[in-house]
């Protein structure tokens, strides 16, 4: 794959706008159809019986008389979801996930679903299913899930952490680079401390949503809100049995996802529902499913050490990260371990990371998934070393931070990078400089996420009125068919309301990746150049036949081919309403592994107002800077800072997943669950820089996700400065903030 | 099952429907009357995703049960635009780029348009609270506060407008 690398100076017309996006009328006329926005003749309403127990065997299901109730279609167990997962463990385990197989493995796990002609009667048929379940003693702590005597989640797990001995410790991952007993010896000073964070759920307003349709011939359809069409297919054809190309998929609108809908929950029930109903099923989870049994990120316990020398350079960093990933194996410690230290260049550098499996539901991806709950260890630690040796914790930060050339401590050699950049504009920031209030206290961290390319392929076809369809296969999280109609319309030279962005069903284009790692604009953009250079090919050849010259004395400029010697050009419109007469439709192609995402950094400065009396904390200021390679909407760039500060702040403040000694969910909905509303915030300065990625034409980097990685450590350090106490703990709800509080009092009472 | 029938107005039109008594507003509007733009977030009043008006109340539908409508006048974001025209605050999430996913967005533009019905000049965090009872997961609310604040203009200018005309046409 050939890229550009005469982006740098790049000038660009339409990229970098900020024009009005294409689904927006939609969106606020309330046409725009999300997950639970269409019908089917004959449609049936699915429903799922779910675990009242952390953990239990399932002794037996009877659904005899759901199944005699009027009105009820069809009643499925894990029976009518059969294994076909030849080996694939990661299969099964998305298999087990959908619906218990013998035993519950969490609170909300599903075990049996129906299908019926209304709501109300599938209400009352899963009230008439007898599970006989024998409760067995349940772990939901991952630092007590991993001591020897803990119940053990999941009998199939075995790691290297008690080699041939059933564990909870699914894995063990190591990173990092040099020698770190020999650094930390070389240090003058070392800082250890040990953080937690709890669980927090990517909290998407719309709940999973799906219509599925399957019938005897094996042809199905599958409406839903998804980041991945194509994903979905493959893991639902994977586990129904289906041909992938007999299962067609079409995304929804989506109503925000986070990473939570990377993932199939309860489509695959619906599909086998509406399997064996030969009628199509729409299922639609109550947000108290939502919580209970779909997506949350994973609570961690991160021990970190820190050694520096008096003059202000890191010498040794070690971190050990312990991930929850509920009740199957993940990979969310080695992704906490890879992010832990990237910020940063440090010769002698480790980071452990640990699956551990717990009594919880499944953990999905949530935007730069792990990364923030490292940051909020290693980022706390920082500042606490800046403080300690008496440097400013910017300039500490500068004084170690990542360059062009730097080995990063999970591997790689890092290329153009902007952290040093991030932290140069913080430096310089108004907001560094202003004025605090009573209680109120300012704090600032960095934040790193590695963005991701993957898999894509992009159409676009010219009608012969000149316009353009652009089809993609990567959704539209929030503003992607703007950005991407923008980079066809600068590629080809026309003006950008010309130019549609379809997002394709799973039968109209070839198979992409996921909209995850910050790969939607990053990589369908990349495609969408590719597809139109393709297009610019044709276009040209169109022009020199009509003008029965060479194609390569035939450039393309501003939206038209050009000739030497030719006074008039021919524009993309007038080849277009030529093109049944040149060789038929003009339409340009690309697929593409787009290689090269280019990581993105972020730095955050924030200010806290800490009411001593109550421990409640506001956030009464907040920046973000970060590098977008190339912002292509500006507008929604800083959207995704703002999103992902706000998201970072409810999980710093208030979120957490709240477990009885039952090992029940006790806050599933929004009222006990709170994210931040409107009156909680206080508007979100934005600072976009533009680092360009070397690796894309355009020189686009990622931009979702960083985002919510440094405000768990920023807003800790703003609470320190507030308050006087150091926050291990997330969220810093207030009652933990009083306690500390109390106990820094009555321990300089004791001291005096 | 015995439904109940009702008689009411939806976005000025006269509507009849027949409900199960344990249907919400919100499953009437959605799944009776093809009216898709309120959404269920929650559906026990905490997110207002599903805000319509009731009587020129702001309401979450989806605790207000169907056969309730009953002879009341019901707005949603389906009536908000006068024919091709958007209404101020519509045509400002859009240039303000106040929605990302949009979701929200149906209730949102309710609940601000019940602020700015009585108050069309709101200071930042009169809106801040008018608006905390609509959950945003996407935006951090910022882009949200600017366009309200900008429809708000809008508003006081249509107002304005009106008065100027209503005082030549009696002079
Ligand atoms: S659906 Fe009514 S408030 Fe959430
Ligand atoms: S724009 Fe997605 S929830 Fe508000």
């Amino acid at each position: 794959m050939q890229h550009d690398s005469k982006f740098t100076n790049q000038k660009f017309k339409l990229v970098g706008t900020r024009v009005m996006r294409p689904d927006g009328v939609d969106k606020v006329t309330g046409r725009a159809r999300y997950g639970a926005d269409t019908f089917a003749p004959g449609q049936l309403v699915g429903a799922i019986l779910r675990s009242p127990h952390a953990h239990a065997k399932i002794r037996g299901i009877d659904t005899r008389r759901a199944e005699k109730l009027a009105g009820v279609k069809a009643v499925i167990t894990s029976a009518d979801l059969p294994d076909l997962t030849d080996g694939d463990a990661e299969l099964y385990n998305v298999l087990e996930n959908c619906m218990a197989r013998g035993k519950a493995l969490y609170d909300g796990h599903a075990v049996a679903a129906v299908a019926a002609s209304d709501a109300e009667t599938a209400r009352k048929a899963l009230k008439l299913i007898k599970v006989d379940y024998k409760v067995l003693p349940h772990v939901t702590d991952v630092d007590e899930a991993m001591k020897p005597a803990a119940p053990i989640v999941q009998p199939r797990v075995r790691s290297k952490y008690r080699p041939g001995k059933r564990t909870n410790v699914a894995g063990v991952t190591t990173y990092g680079h040099g020698d770190v007993d020999a650094g930390f010896a070389k240090a003058d000073v070392i800082i250890e401390k040990s953080y937690k964070t709890e669980q927090v759920h990517q909290g998407y307003i719309e709940p999973h949503a799906c219509l599925a349709s399957v019938g005897p011939d094996g042809q199905g359809e599958l409406w839903v809100t998804t980041q991945g069409q194509f994903a979905f297919r493959n893991r639902c054809a994977a586990l129904l049995g289906m041909e992938m190309s007999q299962l067609k998929v079409t995304s929804s609108e989506i109503g925000g996802g986070f990473g939570g809908k990377t993932h199939v929950w309860a489509e695959p029930v619906a599909l086998a529902l509406s399997r064996k109903a030969n009628r199509p099923v729409k299922l639609v989870m109550s947000r108290e499913d939502v919580f209970r049994a779909s997506g949350p990120a994973s609570s961690t316990s991160i021990d970190v050490k820190l050694g520096a020398t008096r003059g202000g350079r890191i010498v040794a960093a070690h971190a050990e990260l312990r991930y929850g990933g509920g009740a199957f194996p993940g990979i969310w410690g080695e992704i906490g371990a890879m992010a832990a230290w990237a910020c940063y260049d440090i010769e002698n550098v480790r980071s452990v990371g640990y699956e551990v499996v717990v009594n919880r539901p499944k953990v999905a991806a949530y935007r730069a998934p792990s990364a923030p709950m490292a940051g909020f260890a290693v980022e706390s630690t920082v500042t606490l070393m800046a403080e300690k040796l008496g440097i400013d914790p910017v300039e500490f930060r500068l004084k170690n931070a990542a360059r062009e050339g730097t080995r990063a401590s999970y591997g790689p050699t890092y290329g153009p990078i902007g952290i040093v950049p991030t932290l140069e504009a913080v430096k310089k920031h108004p907001h560094m400089r202003a004025r605090l209030g009573k209680n109120q206290g300012r704090g600032m961290a960095c934040g790193f996420w590695f963005n991701f390319g993957g898999q894509t392929c992009a159409d676009l076809a010219i009608g012969e009125d000149g316009t353009v369809a652009l089809s993609v296969g990567t959704v539209d999280v929030g503003g992607a068919r703007a950005s991407l109609s923008l980079i066809a319309a600068e590629e080809l030279g026309i003006p950008y309301e010309q130019v549609r962005c379809n997002i394709a069903d799973t039968a109209s284009l070839g198979y992409n990746d996921m909209t995850d790692g910050s790969r939607g604009t990053f990589s369908s953009g990349m495609a969408t150049i590719f597809a139109a250079r393709d297009a610019i090919e044709q276009l040209r050849q169109r022009a020199a036949k009509t003008w029965g010259i060479a194609v390569k004395n035939v450039a393309w400029k501003d939206g038209k081919a050009i000739a030497k010697g030719k006074r008039k050009s021919l524009t993309l419109k007038e080849l277009a309403e030529a093109s049944s007469n040149t060789g038929g439709p003009i339409s340009g192609h690309n697929q593409v592994v787009a290689d090269g995402a280019g990581v993105s950094f972020a730095s955050h400065i924030c200010d806290v107002e800490v009411d001593p009396e109550t421990g409640a904390t506001k956030v009464v200021r907040y920046t973000v800077v970060q590098d977008a390679g190339k912002a292509v909407h500006p507008d929604y760039v800083e959207g995704q800072f703002q999103g992902g500060a706000a998201q970072g702040i409810g999980w710093a403040l208030n979120e957490e997943y709240v477990y009885g000694e039952d090992g029940r969910l006790q806050n599933p909905g929004f009222l006990d669950y709170r994210i931040p509303v409107c009156s909680d915030l206080p508007f979100i300065d934005t600072q976009i820089l533009e680092i360009p990625n070397p690796n894309h034409p355009y020189g686009i980097r990622g931009v979702g996700e960083t985002s919510i990685v440094p405000p768990l450590a920023a807003i800790a350090n703003a609470v320190s400065d507030a308050a006087g106490v150091r926050m291990t703990h997330v969220p810093m709800s207030p009652p933990r903030i009083l306690a500390a509080i109390k106990s820094s009092r009555e321990e300089q009472e004791l001291t005096r | 099952m015995k439904g109940i029938p009702v008689s009411t107005t939806v976005n000025g039109d006269d509507v009849e429907f027949v409900c199960d008594g344990r249907e919400t507003l919100l499953d009437v509007l959605r799944n009776h009357l093809g009216l898709i733009g309120a959404k269920e977030g929650c559906g026990t009043g905490d997110c207002g995703a599903c805000s319509v008006m009731l009587d020129g109340q702001l309401v979450c539908s989806c605790l207000v049960l169907g056969a309730e409508a009953e002879g009341r006048e019901i707005e949603t974001v389906e009536g908000m635009a006068d024919g091709e025209k958007l209404h101020p605050l519509q045509q400002r999430f859009l240039e303000h780029a106040a929605l990302q996913c949009g979701i929200c967005t149906p209730g949102f533009l309710i609940a601000a348009k019940a602020l700015l019905d009585h108050n069309s000049s709101p200071s930042e965090s009169e809106i801040r609270y008018a608006l905390a009872g609509n959950l945003c997961r996407c935006t951090g609310y910022d882009k949200i506060v600017r366009a309200v604040r900008a429809a708000a203009g809008d508003v006081r200018r249509q107002q304005k407008a009106r008065a100027r005309r209503k005082a030549a046409a009696q002079n």
